[in-house]
């Protein structure tokens, strides 16, 4: 039972390869191969029809033109029925007026959920947490967010994620704490001894010290 | 299935995917999306549904409809 139980569990790092799904989603049958070549945020949410989840598609549908403009793709997922989800999305745009433009995965098997360890059973056991995936081009999970079921999740801190992962892959560099877009970014830290007297004599680096040198892009 | 309906007749999407093959012949999936403007995962996606409806065919890595594909869209 315990072997059982451990084998259910399991939880992404990382720097691995998503794991593949072929899901029926509200947009049909989508593999994870589908989306290669795009970025992917995939996150669960506990389920349709309830209040917190509701204010998340809306902010999620908001942010939706800004993730396109990122190549990014949205994909949504809960242990829900496929005729619950697409009830819930035309009850969302009937009453507010927002139409969800993303795929929500029914995972009523919870085939997804246990291969991305979205079923956290000290919060519940039969609903998915809040989770939030962000899978690179490559398919490679760069960033796992879990929130707890009372709180929502912040879109803008996920557009910042985004970016920052697009802008460091791009130019080699690092973020700060609490970095936003325009930001100064962190040079990576010499690896010699050699390196290092020549990092601070850098005119264009405002350095702290030879490990801790920012510039402007 | 996001291309085709459960009367077995293509959305307004696989119509938009099967009038794009038919308009500029044998295409990848990612031409077909640039074309139609659909996105790439729902291209992808209807592709493989309309082969196997056999309203498509794949050759080599590319799409083609078929006789069959054109017939839907008439």
């Amino acid at each position: 039972m315990e072997e059982n139980q451990a084998t259910q569990v399991s939880l992404p790092r990382l720097g691995d390869k998503a794991p593949d799904f072929d899901a029926v989603t509200t947009h049909g049958n989508l593999k994870l191969d589908d989306f290669k070549g795009s970025w992917i945020i995939l996150f669960s949410h506990p389920a349709d029809f309830t209040p917190v989840c509701t204010t998340e598609f809306i902010a999620f549908a908001e942010i939706f033109p800004d993730l396109q403009k990122r190549g990014v793709e949205l994909l949504g997922l809960s242990v829900d029925s496929l005729s619950s989800h697409i009830a819930w999305a035309r009850n969302v745009e009937e009453k507010t007026g927002v139409k969800i433009p993303f795929p929500i995965i029914a995972d009523l098997s919870k085939e997804v959920s246990l291969a991305y360890g979205m079923v956290h059973p000290g919060q519940s056991k039969t609903e998915t947490v809040r989770c939030v995936f962000i899978i690179d081009d490559k398919q490679v999970i760069r960033t796992i967010l879990y929130y707890p079921l009372s709180t929502g999740r912040n879109m803008q801190e996920i557009l910042r994620i985004v970016d920052a992962l697009q802008m460091t892959d791009a130019n080699g560099v690092a973020t700060p704490a609490n970095w936003n877009p325009g930001d100064k970014v962190i040079v990576p830290a010499p690896n010699t001894q050699e390196g290092a007297e020549e990092r601070v004599k850098q005119p264009d680096y405002e350095c702290v010290d030879w490990y801790l040198c920012k510039k402007q892009l | 299935m996001p291309c085709i309906n459960p009367e077995g007749k293509p959305t307004e999407t696989g119509k938009k995917v099967l009038q794009a093959l038919r308009d500029n012949g044998l295409c990848s999936a990612e031409k077909v999306a640039e074309v139609t403007g659909v996105a790439l995962f729902r291209v992808r996606s209807g592709l493989r549904d309309m082969v196997e409806a056999e309203l498509v065919e794949l050759v080599e890595d590319k799409y083609n409809i078929t006789e069959k594909g054109i017939k839907l869209i008439e």
